[in-house]
């Protein structure tokens, strides 16, 4: 009962009207980054960083609102997905499938609303999940010394594609890229630079925030300017609310099924949040059989998608709070502030940093409140803001961008190094090089040569220390697997999801 | 302006300076060479405040962040750019030695700045878990002599850095031999250091007394020595020093200011009396009270020898260990 007294001292921290005004504000820009296509929530994150910064945030509500914007987005990602049949991220895809007939069908309205429903339960299943996991895993991370940390990130780097990736050979050049650039600097393990030539502001290594800023927001801007200026859509309708209590109680099994199974997906390193919508989906397509009429707007195949996707973002938390190793793009923006905020994931911040765990986790719940009760009786207001003509944007978060950068350091420097990351992101997102494998790469590449390093000093340059312990090997096993599945299991489940989503064709 | 002239001889009058020394009229610029919330950074601020609060200074003293190489940005700034600024003052301390003896400032040395004086230290210790077999830092020592791999160190600096040298500085001291096959993992920061260290991970811990404080209330970990020459003040009393256990090593992180070189000697004379005014305040004891800083403070004059030797000692050590060529 120790987790309940920690998680009521988040909750001191999270109440606090300061913090609930960010999280408030967090759930609101979340949700518009949601319901924006092609703006996902690992982009929407790297936006809101520099404001963060700009405002010198306190690092609890800096991770509040992150977490806010975080968990927003995967709400709005649904908005899109039904009114215009586009999702307005990655995991939304398979709320298209029944979200849009029943738009279709005049009942968009109902369709917003059961999805917000759904992903307030899937989002509540995965919080509670992470809530008793958490604290439990982290105690087991203390029995990692450094072979098993290396086998870790071993694993984290093999299962990096995922296992619906294609192409895994652009992860490789993409985690390869992070790698070198996390090189340049300072090495602590000889105390000699690396790759600075003689350039004094390379002597401490690239900051990764400076990366992920550049490499997702600014190319993100590049990406609105070539493909979205000018006017917004025009308007969509939504129709009359009929949705009707008994309605709402007949897809409670289908939310507690899809919040459990995407909560699943979301701790398990390589699935994410797309794989646990998927899942969801098939798995109530065959639990229902031919009572449902999924794919032409059945009301539980907006709500397994949504529960699915909602908890696999609060699944994602656990293995970057705990181990430090983040299992998506999103949670690895996350752990990226989290170590430029001197905080070290991992067992030692569930001890040391309490207030910030706890307040992070308190604000997850107190966030799908706030997010609920912003999808429903406000949904009007983001259809409305989704025909805001992108002009009006841009140069807000052009403004926010440069301000945040630039209040870090304080150096003109960084600033054009961002823009050159920024420039590097969009030719890598035209050559469709993957982002987030440059991001992991970047962050875990000097975690994992440290501790080879720590491993082989300890064990006096004995390399088989590596796979000496039962947990490493069961770590290296899982790695091998990681490896090996998606050339396996991958090309069947990519054909399932293609065959699926070609019954309700999805542009943009 | 007649208002502000007046001021200014008035705070002048106060502190019993003759109406014809020099003094900074207007905003003085405290340079922190990190970014905001780091150790410059509060030195910087901390420092501003009490200045401005005892009136030793007319205007505003302003903190100004410039980060990058350690302290390398800072440093070549001010020796290029700001070589004759009479008001400015640059935040150092035992890091800006450190790289300063290892080269890691290119092209710059010690002897380019003036070195100003330090306004209290963090002591080095060295610590083990509460279950080790070493009782205190003669065993071991003992054991480093006998094989220099047999005790595994983890600290929270890159090897070379300061927490690695307080190993060796020790080490050295106690006449142990092959100083460079001694085993030190270095980690991120102290407190990842420490956890491997009570996990049992490894054996021994260096790092500076204010970043074992809530482990050793927990009572996790057993402090063997403190580098300084007394023992600490206050709840640190227990602690024995190296120097009592016949080893006679010195580990003080510093905190302090260095100005530009090509400054007038009634400039470095203002600013060494202001900052022993400063360090002699019951303000700035408050200051250092709440923010775990031990009194250090070489007299005015022998500062800028303390840090010349300072860093002909970690040259030294740095040879030694193969990390300078």
């Amino acid at each position: 009962m120790e987790t309940l007294g920690f998680l009521m001292d988040g909750f001191a921290v999270a109440l606090t009207p300061y913090n609930l005004m960010f999280a408030l504000f967090g759930a609101f820009v979340g949700t518009l980054i949601g319901c924006l296509p092609g703006l996902g929530p690992a982009n929407g994150v790297a936006i809101l960083i520099p404001l963060a910064f700009t405002l010198g945030l306190p690092p609890e509500t800096a991770m509040i609102l992150l977490t806010s914007v975080y968990a927003g987005a995967m709400y709005g990602g649904r908005i899109s997905s039904i009114l215009l049949n586009i999702p307005g991220d990655e995991p939304a895809m398979m709320t298209c499938l029944d979200g849009y007939p029943m738009a279709q069908k005049g009942r968009a309205a109902d369709a917003l609303a059961i999805s917000a429903i759904a992903s307030f339960a899937g989002s509540l299943i995965g919080t509670i999940g992470l809530i008793m996991l958490a604290p439990v895993l982290a105690r087991f991370a203390l029995t990692f010394g450094p072979a098993e940390y290396f086998a870790l990130f071993l694993l984290a780097f093999a299962t990096l594609g995922g296992i619906t990736g294609k192409n895994p050979m652009k992860t490789v050049i993409a985690a390869a890229m992070g790698i070198m650039i996390s090189t340049v600097g300072i090495d602590i393990s000889t105390g000699t630079q690396r790759y600075t030539g003689g350039v004094l502001e390379l002597y401490e290594g690239i900051d990764f925030i400076l990366a992920i800023v550049g490499l997702f927001a600014i190319s993100e801007l590049l990406f609105f300017v070539e493909a979205r200026m000018g006017k917004g859509r025009s308007k969509v309708k939504m129709g009359k609310m009929t949705l009707t209590f008994k309605e709402v109680v007949s897809t409670v099994p289908t939310q507690l099924r899809g919040g459990l199974l995407g909560f699943i997906a979301g701790v398990l390193p390589g699935a994410g949040a797309s794989l646990g919508s998927f899942i969801s989906y098939t798995l109530e397509k065959s639990v229902l059989g031919k009572k449902g009429r999924f794919g032409e707007g059945d009301i539980r195949g907006v709500v397994a998608p949504e529960a699915g996707n909602n908890g696999a973002a609060s699944g994602a938390l656990v293995p970057m709070l705990t181990l430090g190793v983040p299992g998506s793009g999103t949670t690895a923006v996350l752990l990226a502030m989290l170590i430029s905020l001197n905080i070290t994931p991992g067992p030692l911040m569930f001890t040391q940093n309490a207030d910030i765990v706890w307040g992070v986790i308190a604000a997850l719940l107190i966030g799908n409140v706030l997010l609920l009760i912003l999808n429903i009786p406000m949904i009007g207001v983001f259809v409305r803001l989704l025909s805001v003509p992108p002009m009006y944007l841009l140069p807000i978060v052009t403004m926010v961008a440069f301000v945040g950068i630039y209040s870090i350091s304080h150096s003109t420097f960084d600033l054009y190094f961002m823009i050159l990351f920024g420039v590097g992101g969009y030719l890598l997102r035209k050559l469709e090089i993957p982002l987030v494998p440059i991001i992991l790469g970047l962050l875990l590449g000097p975690e994992m040569e440290k501790n080879l390093g720590h491993a082989l000093i300890l064990s006096d340059g004995d390399w088989t220390t590596l796979w000496s312990s039962p947990l490493s090997i069961g770590l290296w096993l899982v790695a091998g697997l990681g490896l090996v599945l998606p050339t396996l299991v991958g090309p069947i489940l990519r054909r399932r999801m293609r065959n699926a989503i070609k019954e309700g064709p999805v542009s943009d | 302006m007649f208002f502000k002239t007046t001021i200014a001889f008035a705070a002048a009058a106060a502190f019993s300076m003759s109406a014809m020394a020099w003094e900074p009229s207007g905003k003085v610029e405290c340079l922190a060479p990190a970014d905001p919330g780091g150790g410059w950074d509060f030195t910087c601020r901390s420092v501003g405040k009490v200045m401005q609060d005892l009136d030793l200074v007319s205007g505003s003293v302003q903190t100004v962040n410039m980060a990058g190489a350690g302290g390398g940005v800072a440093y070549a700034h001010t020796v290029s750019k700001r070589k004759n600024d009479e008001k400015l003052i640059v935040a150092a301390s035992t890091a800006t030695t450190t790289r300063l003896a290892q080269k890691q400032f290119p092209g710059m040395d010690a002897s380019m700045v003036k070195w100003v004086g330090a306004l209290g230290a963090d002591y080095g210790i060295i610590a083990v878990s509460k279950d080790s077999k070493y009782e205190n830092l003669n065993q071991l020592m003992d054991a480093l002599k006998e094989n220099p791999r047999s005790v595994k160190f983890a600290g929270g600096s890159a090897r070379g850095g300061w927490d690695h040298l307080k190993v060796l500085i020790a080490a050295k001291a106690a006449g142990a031999e092959n100083l460079p096959s001694i085993p030190y993992l270095s980690y991120n920061n102290g407190g990842e250091a420490m956890t491997q260290v009570v996990g049992g991970q490894v054996d021994a811990f260096t790092g500076d007394v204010s970043e074992a404080t809530g482990f050793m209330d927990s009572g996790d970990l057993r402090v063997i020595a403190v580098l300084s020459e007394e023992r600490l003040p206050g709840k640190f009393n227990h602690i024995p020093t190296a120097r009592e256990q016949g080893i006679d090593a010195l580990g003080p992180n510093w905190r302090g200011f260095y100005m530009p070189k090509d400054t007038s000697a009634e400039a470095q004379k203002y600013w060494v009396d202001a900052v022993d005014t400063l360090y002699a305040s019951d303000e700035w004891k408050a200051v250092m009270k709440s923010n775990g800083l031990i009194p250090f403070h070489p007299k005015a004059g022998e500062f800028e020898s303390f840090v010349t030797n300072q860093v002909q000692d970690i040259e030294t050590l740095s040879r030694e260990i193969g990390l300078l060529k």
